[in-house]
């Protein structure tokens, strides 16, 4: 689609003008090159990054069971058949989406429960914040015991490293909402109720969407940080299983999976946002 | 104008408490009475507790001795006669210029019907900007947002309109113009205004009588009819009046300061 919008006018620049149509404003050759250049260097830094780590590996003769170059990661994916890379690939989405999910309908109601009473936040705060300051690394053993081999406590994990930002980023969120707008509110005496689902939340937006984007990532982090305890299946399990046979390769797979499956959770709270709420995204980005 | 007063304040005293316990005091003392349908600008310099005393009448907070009173009842809570507009326009960004003027039907009362709709529509017309019902509200400029603003505190026609430094926030030009505005809106539909502002030519400009209120605490330092005639346009701005009333504001508002 990028591509298209690109090379259109710039092939029409490009051809001589035919006799009889109004000459178009040209476009000068370097500025056309700078601009192509502008669009594209982020993919040519890419490029050239896996160009320079396939010809570092090859130049210097690293073994491929220490740092296999992108050549070797890819045919060693093609080892193992796609419907198994699937099956791992869904176990960790479901675990980092069933997580992502539990902390979001915990989060919401408490950022609200939070921003409304001094108290409440008083007595809730402090547990929270010690709660996020254990270490997840730390605490996933122990949850894997507590809770037994199921899903459940990897769920656990993903929820408990998730829900922390987006209650922080949400109370944060519903109380900047203009003090004006609140007095209008009381002024007309509107519920509670109104004003929260009227005017807090919808201000709280902008917020809320950045946590739930910051969010996605960490989902999939819990995820992985769970399988690395206790799993038989999944991509982190896949890193853990293939680094301990040296087959490097694989595990390079899987966190290009992970890596792919992030940004595509990522991307999609990025289009929900456009869709849903397009008002709260600066102009240029919407 | 010699009918009982629509708003009344009686020796209202108002202290806050400061963030290290203390009381501060931030209105003394004050009395004044202001009529049907009269334009009564606040003039004073910041910190005087021009906006406690708009927030006292909105029924938002309560004086710690003496009373206010509407229509000669005691404001106990916020009151269905009051609308209000404040410094910044504050609207819903999410809406666009009708829904943001319909607003205050839809939160206080959950739905907005055809009739709101209407009147909504009239009252965008009446501020000028009936081609921009549909606008979002980030393609409008900054008067025109405060005069959805004053659209929106119109909505519920109320009797009173209480108005906190609402252009302010404005250049300079547009402030000017929208000053003209105004008293071509409350022509149209004459209420008791009660407008707060620190900008001198605005009150004789705009009001009936202006309160002049001391530092803090707030008091009230003196009460000035405006004999500008009505109805006031350009040409106001070099009626003799105006220039010795501004001249007067501006003499007792700075002597006291440099003292």
């Amino acid at each position: 689609m990028s591509l298209q919008t690109t090379s259109v006018p710039a092939s029409s620049a490009a051809a001589p003008p035919e006799v009889g149509t109004p000459a178009k404003p040209a476009v000068p050759a370097p500025a056309r090159a700078i601009a192509l250049l502008n669009r594209f260097a982020p993919l040519l830094a890419f490029a050239g990054l896996l160009i320079v780590w396939e010809g570092g590996c090859r130049l210097f003769k690293v073994p491929a069971f220490l740092l296999p170059p992108p050549s070797a990661i890819i045919s060693g994916a093609q080892e193992i058949a796609w419907p198994l890379w699937l099956g791992h690939a869904w176990a960790t989405i479901r675990v980092a989406l069933m997580g992502y999910i539990a902390a979001v309908i915990v989060s919401i109601p408490l950022a609200i429960a939070l921003s409304s009473s001094k108290l409440l936040s008083r007595t809730l705060y402090p547990i929270i914040v010690v709660v996020h300051s254990m270490p997840i690394v730390a605490v996933a053993p122990i949850i894997v015991v507590t809770l037994g081999a199921s899903d459940l406590p990897r769920v656990v994990i993903t929820f408990l490293i998730t829900f922390f930002p987006i209650v922080v980023t949400t109370t944060a969120g519903l109380l900047a909402t203009p003090e004006e707008l609140i007095e209008l509110s009381r002024s007309l005496r509107a519920s509670r109720f109104r004003e929260i689902v009227h005017i807090r939340l919808p201000f709280a937006l902008p917020y809320i969407f950045s946590a739930l984007k910051i969010a996605t990532t960490l989902s999939v982090v819990g995820a992985v940080v769970a399988e690395f305890v206790a799993a038989e299946k999944g991509l982190g399990y896949m890193i853990m299983f293939s680094t301990s046979f040296f087959k490097i390769n694989h595990s390079f797979a899987s966190l290009a999976i992970l890596v792919v499956v992030s940004l595509t959770f990522f991307q999609s709270m990025v289009l929900l946002q456009k869709w849903l709420a397009p008002w709260s995204l600066p102009r240029s980005e919407r | 104008m010699t009918d009982d007063p629509v708003i009344s304040f009686r020796n209202v005293v108002q202290d806050f408490q400061r963030d290290d316990g203390g009381p501060v005091r931030a209105l003394d003392n004050l009395s004044f009475d202001i009529g049907r349908h009269e334009f009564v600008a606040v003039l004073g310099p910041s910190g005087c507790g021009k906006s406690t005393l708009l927030r006292l009448l909105a029924g938002l907070v309560f004086p710690t001795s003496g009373s206010v009173e509407i229509f000669g009842m005691k404001v106990t809570e916020p009151r269905d006669e009051i609308g209000i507009v404040f410094q910044k326009p504050t609207l819903l960004p999410w809406f666009n210029v009708l829904d943001n003027v319909t607003f205050p039907m839809r939160h206080k009362y959950g739905r907005v019907t055809q009739t709101e709709k209407d009147r909504a529509r009239e009252l965008l017309d009446l501020v000028e900007l009936g081609q921009f019902t549909g606008a979002g509200i980030d393609q409008l400029s900054g008067g025109m947002q405060q005069r959805v603003a004053i659209a929106r505190a119109l909505l519920l026609d109320p009797d009173i309109l209480l108005m906190d430094e609402p252009f302010s926030a404005l250049d300079a030009l547009t402030r000017e113009e929208m000053s003209f505005e105004l008293l071509r809106i409350w022509t149209e539909k004459p209420k008791t205004v009660l407008f707060i502002t620190h900008s001198i030519p605005e009150a004789v400009l705009l009001a009936d009588r202006i309160i002049v209120m001391s530092p803090r605490p707030g008091a009230v330092r003196e009460l000035l009819d405006v004999r500008v005639p009505r109805p006031r346009s350009l040409a106001s701005l070099s009626d003799p009046n105006f220039n010795e009333l501004a001249n007067h504001i501006r003499s007792s508002l700075f002597s006291r300061r440099a003292a």
